[in-house]
């Protein structure tokens, strides 16, 4: 506990654990907001009930994976090009 | 009164810059920029200037209201690069700088293709030079690869510039229908610059090799100045919309890869111009409006992006994701300009980049392109994703790295401040720059549905990668992009066609010195220590005897003949 308190106070476990509450927190707020606004929508599916959070989610996740699929064939040491 | 293009002051500071040396450089590095946007500004609408040549006439002088937009946003970036660069950068550096600004201004305000790719010539050496000021060997190797490009690049335009002066008759450079082989070649030579595939390589191979400064430089002009020309040449050219999309996702894919914090934001430049160059496919005024809106808000953000990583490395000499993080102890104002930086680009609401993009995926909807509307949304969460939080997480966050480095010197933080402050009016009263877009603007960003979905998009984007973070962990490795056939590929096959040549003749020659040899050495006779040969066994005077009488003899037929 002591060799918490010497770091830096946004970087303690205390601090962190309120930091992803109050995300969390802003999240539900994000979605509650939509209730209460007339959302347009043009494409059928994105006037659905919290589109932006899911797709928005969803995508991330898929590229993140896509980009680690490619970087196991992508990737190459640093010297790669050095002759 | 001739009115002067605005580009050629800064390219006069090319020439002045290095005649000068301490306060009254530093003067020049402020005035200059400050003349060429007062006169940008003052400027009457008429204002031409033709000089005949040939048997054309070059425009010198033409601003449309789009190319005031570029113009203004380039000069701005002069300026406040100016400041960041100051103190540190060499003089080549600048010199370069200001050659490679002007030039940019020069195209915005030019009316004929031949003056246009004069500028984008000089634009190519300019930025070169910039490059090569670094002073490593990565970044000499890197420069000339860079020119290579960009002279070819300049190759195929020049090819397309003669081939339709030729076929029209026209040297103006107004829009082009894509109806042969010309236009699309003075295409292609356009995205060559603006970093479409396969040519996106070359900017995450040049900038990050770049000085501190340097590298600020170079993000805003040569992208920029070609989504300018394509927005004037091509509009509404719909192979600009999947150009742009690919563009997008390859600049998310490859900085999610990526572990130098400078290339991360270079593979950022490739996915905010795809923005660009989506708009411009989209062709209508919205998305004209929008793509030179996200151009002005991408050079400010990017900018002070880079300064931001700029600052580190001038500061630790360090720019990998892995070697760098818990900076925000000790440089609390980069942090803040940084993060201020990753918000605008990531089009958080309130900053720069929320009234800007926006007007592009909006007209998406509004043309009802669904493919596009929906890759831009996704996109707009991989931004946040890849540049975002990405960007200040690992530099500036994330485990502590240990180093403790102060905040840069004066002028850097005095430059950064300019730019976040840019990129934060900006957000909150768009109207100044929706007012200077080439079309009238009927949009309003601000609304509750926008702002509503713009922040659920973006959170639960945050959301994904802090979940995902332990499959984001940094390696310290680099990925393999189109270049590796100019970089790798091209040298095997020279090398191993270098080593075949060499290998034919190596076994001619052995083949023909050891006949030579066999056929002498059988003419020798080892017994008798002398050439087996009936002349070798003469005396010399013998032998010199009988071909004197040969060529007597000749003489004698020939005269009888």
């Amino acid at each position: 506990m002591n060799k918490d308190l010497d770091k830096h106070w946004l970087v303690r476990a205390k601090t962190i654990k309120t930091l992803w509450l109050c995300f969390i927190a802003i999240l539900l707020l994000t979605l509650t907001s939509e209730l209460f606004v007339h959302k347009h929508e043009y494409f059928g599916i994105d006037g659905s009930f919290g589109f932006s959070a899911w797709y928005g989610f969803i995508t991330c996740v898929a590229m993140v994976v896509v980009a680690k699929l490619l970087g196991a064939f992508l990737k190459r040491g640093e010297d790669y090009y050095d002759d | 009164m001739i009115e002067l293009p605005p580009g050629w002051i800064i390219i006069a500071g090319a020439f002045i810059l290095p005649l000068t040396r301490g306060p009254l450089r530093h003067l020049a590095m402020l005035a200059l920029p400050l003349l060429a946007l007062t006169m940008i500004w003052t400027m009457p609408a008429d204002a031409q200037w033709h000089i005949p040549f040939l048997d054309y006439q070059l425009t010198l002088l033409e601003f449309s209201a789009v190319g005031k937009v570029f113009a203004t946003v380039f000069a701005l970036m002069t300026l406040v690069g100016g400041i960041f660069a100051m103190r540190t950068a060499s003089t080549l550096e600048l010199s370069a700088a200001f050659l490679y600004a002007g030039s940019a201004i020069g195209i915005t305000s030019c009316g004929d293709l031949i003056t246009l790719f004069i500028y984008w010539e000089m634009m190519a050496l300019g930025s070169t030079a910039v490059i090569l000021a670094a002073g490593t060997a990565s970044a000499y190797r890197a420069s000339m690869r860079y020119l290579i490009m960009h002279a070819f690049g300049g190759c195929v335009l020049l090819t397309g510039i003669v081939w339709h002066l030729y076929s029209t008759g026209s040297n103006d450079f107004t829009q082009l229908a894509l109806q042969g082989p010309a236009q699309w070649l003075i295409l292609i030579g356009f995205l060559v610059n603006v970093g479409a595939p396969p040519f996106s390589a070359w900017i995450a191979d040049a900038y990050p090799e770049a000085s501190p400064s340097g590298a600020v430089f170079l993000s805003a002009f040569t992208t920029k100045t070609a989504v300018f020309t394509l927005l004037v040449a091509f509009p509404g050219t719909g192979i600009l919309i999947p150009i742009g999309c690919f563009m997008i996702f390859y600049g998310i894919i490859y900085a999610l890869l990526e572990n130098d914090a400078r290339r991360i934001l270079a593979y950022s430049i490739v996915n905010q111009v795809g923005f660009m160059v989506t708009g411009i496919g989209i062709g209508t005024e919205m998305a004209l409006n929008g793509a030179a809106a996200h151009a002005f808000a991408h050079i400010v953000y990017k900018a002070l992006l880079l300064m931001s990583a700029g600052a580190v490395l001038y500061q630790t000499g360090k720019r990998r994701c892995t070697e760098l993080g818990g900076l925000y102890q000790s440089m609390p104002l980069t942090t803040l300009c940084g993060t201020i930086g990753a918000l605008a680009i990531s089009s958080f609401p309130f900053t720069s980049g929320f009234i800007s993009k926006s007007m592009i995926s909006q007209s998406a909807a509004y043309e009802h392109l669904t493919w596009v509307w929906f890759l831009l949304a996704a996109a707009s969460a991989g931004v946040f994703l890849h540049a975002g939080i990405k960007y200040p997480w690992f530099v500036f966050f994330q485990k502590d790295s240990g180093l403790r480095p102060s905040d840069p010197p004066k002028n850097m933080q005095l430059a950064m401040v300019l730019f976040a402050f840019v990129c934060i009016a900006l957000g909150i009263f768009p109207q100044p720059l929706y007012e200077m877009l080439p079309y009238p603007v009927d949009y309003e960003p601000y609304t509750a549905d926008h702002l509503v979905t713009q922040f659920q998009l973006l959170l639960f984007a945050g959301l994904a990668f802090f979940v995902l973070l332990p499959m984001m962990k940094r390696t310290e490795t680099i990925s393999l992009d189109l270049d590796w056939f100019y970089r790798k590929l091209f040298p095997a096959c020279y090398r191993q066609i270098e080593r075949i040549s060499g290998l034919v003749y190596g076994t001619c020659q052995h083949f023909i010195s050891s006949t030579v040899t066999a056929l002498l050495q059988a003419q020798y006779d080892q017994e008798q220590q002398q050439p087996k040969g009936y002349f070798a066994r003469l005396w010399p005077t013998e032998t010199m005897v009988l071909w004197v009488v040969v060529i007597l003899a000749g003489y004698l037929l020939i005269s009888y003949v």
